[in-house]
């Protein structure tokens, strides 16, 4: 075909419809099946059309909390989220969750509306540079210039975000741009000669892993949340069955592989299981599969895995090698990954002596706390919590004490079920990210657990949760204090508590009440039990305000400075 | 060690903003960047100059420009074989006693007087940095007013002397 005949064939196709429509059309082009936003000037075209788009949009109370939500839905799907928010402000506002997504790798597709593009950089009123702001905090971002370009770089969009390594693409979209019509062709090609991810794996570098797992004594996997990006849980668990290879997850990859089979380890990191870090500490052979070795997860590096060989599978080159020299280099998805291993069927390593040791350490120091001083204890809460709903909630966290009980003591026998702030630790996700999970399984249980302080950054999102009915358990773990911060202070600068403990504090069962959420307070263990097997069982949302031991800790841990076998606080 | 970095970039609004922002954000330092249009349009050339304490920074580096979707081609040519060049304008005090004397140095240098006034010389000068350093070395003592560098451009040779040691990428 003459290059004549290409473009009028493509002119055949193309039509005619003001910018706004183009994107109504282009979301739908992507079973968008939630919107999460909030209105403003410079989106007001968008607002108009989404009126009668036939999308569903919820309207969050904080565009915070917009974003929160989509992190949570692209968590929980893998699907993208995604978020509207006007100029200026709007945009400002979801910055925070933009740098969330980004370091937890989550799907997210933001549009943000902007000034006119007559007036872009004169300081209009509620312009802000967001492809300033925003570049160093997204995967990759567009202002659109021509409202033709629409549904190419809506595609490219959601192309981005969700392939390769996940992450957050935004769409800023001056007013002119969404009202003004164009001709575009609604089904386009992508532009993206410089975007490729490597998804499989090299065989030849599975083989030299097969070759060092063979003959390794005491191998372990080190899996994170790549696992779950690529929907590989089953792979990880008939792979490590397969070899006889024990597992260590960490924060973000909980859920991974089923914490009730014998050869997972546990949690590593700062807050990990002693076993874990043992293992961790004294393997031969390290195989990370898509974690990207977070200074919490390892601890000070002089010591971080002194004996082993390093493999690491990862979908992003770039994290191989970042913090640890790695021998083995996998560049590819985990599950990829890890079909090819099995497939590979290679010698199983002789790891009875190991698993031994392992099983010894699992046995003399498991996860402890002292139940004895008649408080009602937080790692208690979280067990109540776990045996109420048979361990199969989804479970969201806020940042702080709470989240680490949480992550030690609701164990997870699936993936895709737990939803926390890993990276940027950002207070205020919980509440916001448990709506978004909620939403996209409006089957399943969903608990939100937060800190007092936490749950007071984004707590305006209670509207949403009630406006919905949305069946949320909200549980506020109580302790009167940063607690996490607490007790830091407790333990680093001699108990001087520097704004961290509340004087004053919401009544947080008059606040749900205030919002029409039937909301509850508990103090001791015994009201406890209650209350919690009474939430489990409501219909609708419910708040739980649990009073607990103001002076907990978090143990064991890893201080800062030290490795990773320098445990603290292993035996209460 | 001295790092050379080239790039093939679209060249599309906020893609400069995007690379500086990332050489700020991994806290690396930048010691000159060049741009300019390429042979092929829509489409620009880079050339980075880094220092960095070791190649595995380099290495990182490359890795993370690699991920960035406007950038089409990274190439690490720090231990190949490469051309370089780099132009520096100076403008020296120059008496009509020393004139001919500056104009002595110049010559060696291949270097050219591109504007004179009564008091000063306007000396362009092209080739490696180095080259141009001590260059501007021996114009120091005459007295420098303005000093103006364009930073690194550079190519691979067509042939390489050694054999590459490029990046693998498994
Ligand atoms: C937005 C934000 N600000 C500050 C911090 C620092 N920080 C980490 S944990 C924590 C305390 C959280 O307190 P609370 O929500 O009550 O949870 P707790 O630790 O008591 O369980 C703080 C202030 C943070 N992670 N995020
Ligand atoms: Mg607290």
């Amino acid at each position: 075909m003459t290059e004549k005949a290409l473009l009028t064939n493509r002119e055949k196709v193309k039509v005619e419809k003001s910018g706004a429509d183009f994107l109504m059309d282009a979301l739908k082009k992507q079973n968008v099946d939630v919107i999460f936003g909030y209105p403003g000037g410079a989106v007001l075209p968008i607002y108009d059309k989404l009126y009668s788009s036939g999308l569903f949009h919820i309207l969050t109370r904080h565009e915070q909390g917009s974003i929160h939500a989509a992190e949570g839905y692209a968590r929980v799907t893998g699907k993208p989220g995604v978020v509207i928010a006007t100029s200026g402000p709007g945009a400002t506002n979801v910055v925070t969750g933009i740098t969330d997504a980004m370091i937890d790798s989550l799907p997210l597709v933001i549009f943000t509306g902007q000034v006119a593009t007559s007036v872009i950089g004169t300081d209009a009123f509620q312009e802000a540079d967001v492809l300033g702001i925003t570049t160093p905090i997204t995967k990759h971002n567009y202002q659109v210039r021509k409202t033709e370009d629409i549904p190419r770089i809506v595609k490219e969009a959601f192309h981005i975000a969700s392939s390769g390594r996940p992450g957050p693409v935004l769409i800023d979209i001056p007013k002119d741009i969404a009202i003004l019509s164009g001709f575009a062709d609604e089904d386009p090609e992508m532009d993206l000669p410089g975007y490729q991810p490597t998804v499989q794996p090299n065989h030849l570098q599975i083989r030299k892993l097969v070759e060092a797992v063979s003959s390794s004594e005491k191998p372990v996997i080190l899996a994170g949340a790549g696992v779950l990006h690529s929907k590989g849980a089953d792979e990880l668990k008939t792979y490590a069955q397969q070899q006889g290879i024990p597992v260590v997850h960490t924060l973000l990859g909980l859920g991974g592989y089923p914490a009730d089979h014998s050869l997972f380890i546990g949690m590593g990191g700062m807050h990990g299981s002693y076993a874990a870090n043992m293992a961790l500490s004294t393997c031969d052979l390290l195989i990370n599969i898509g974690a990207r070795f977070d200074d919490r997860l390892t601890g000070n590096l002089k010591y971080f895995a002194p004996y082993a060989t390093v493999a690491h599978i990862d979908i992003d080159p770039a994290e191989i090698g970042k913090n640890i020299p790695t021998k083995i280099p996998v560049v590819g998805n985990a599950k990829e990954a890890l079909t090819d291993l099995i497939a590979q069927d290679g010698k199983k390593p002789e790891v009875t002596k190991w698993i031994e040791t392992i099983n010894a350490w699992k046995k003399d120091f498991p996860l402890c706390y002292r139940n004895d001083t008649g408080a009602l204890k937080p790692q208690k809460v979280i067990e109540l919590l776990h045996q109420y709903t048979n361990g199969e909630a989804i479970v969201v966290t806020d940042v702080g004490q709470h989240q680490m009980w949480a992550a030690q003591y609701y164990p997870f026998n699936k993936p895709h079920a737990w939803v926390t702030s890993g990276g940027l630790g950002t207070m205020g996700f919980g509440l916001p990210a448990a709506i978004g999970a909620q939403i996209a399984e409006p089957e399943n249980i969903v608990i939100s657990i937060s800190g007092d302080g936490g749950f007071q950054m984004t707590n305006q999102e209670l509207a949403v949760i009630a406006e919905m009915n949305l069946p949320i358990k909200i549980v506020i773990i109580n302790n009167h204090a940063l607690g996490m911060v607490r007790q830091w202070q407790e333990i680093f600068h001699e108990k001087r508590y520097s704004h961290s403990t509340f004087q004053t504090q919401p009544d947080f069962v008059k606040l749900a009440d205030a919002y029409g959420i039937p909301g509850f307070k508990a103090t001791t263990e015994a009201e406890a039990i209650v209350l919690i097997e009474k939430a489990v069982t409501m219909n609708g949302p419910v708040l739980l305000d649990l009073h607990v031991e103001p002076e907990e800790n978090v143990y064991p841990m890893v201080s800062p400075g030290k490795g990773l076998h320098e445990m603290e606080g292993v035996k209460q | 060690m001295k790092g050379i970095i080239t790039l093939t970039v679209n060249n599309r609004p906020g893609v400069l903003n995007r690379i500086t922002n990332l050489f700020t954000k991994r806290n690396y330092n930048i010691e000159s960047m060049t741009v300019g249009p390429s042979e092929q349009e829509g489409i620009s050339r880079m050339t980075v100059v880094v220092h960095v304490e070791n190649e595995h920074v380099i290495e990182q580096m490359t890795k993370q420009l690699n991920k960035q979707i406007d950038i089409l081609k990274v190439n690490d040519i720090s231990n190949q074989s490469i051309v370089s060049r780099e132009l520096a304008l100076i403008k020296v005090m120059a008496t009509s006693q020393n004139r001919a004397e500056i104009n002595s140095l110049i010559e060696p240098f291949r270097a050219a007087v591109i504007d004179i006034s009564k008091d000063s010389l306007t000396i362009q000068i092209t080739g490696e940095s180095e080259k141009i350093g001590a260059f501007i070395e021996l114009m120091k003592p005459y007295g420098i007013k303005e000093l103006a560098r364009t930073g690194t451009t550079a190519f691979p040779r067509g042939t390489q002397r050694t054999s590459n040691k490029s990046l693998t990428i498994v």
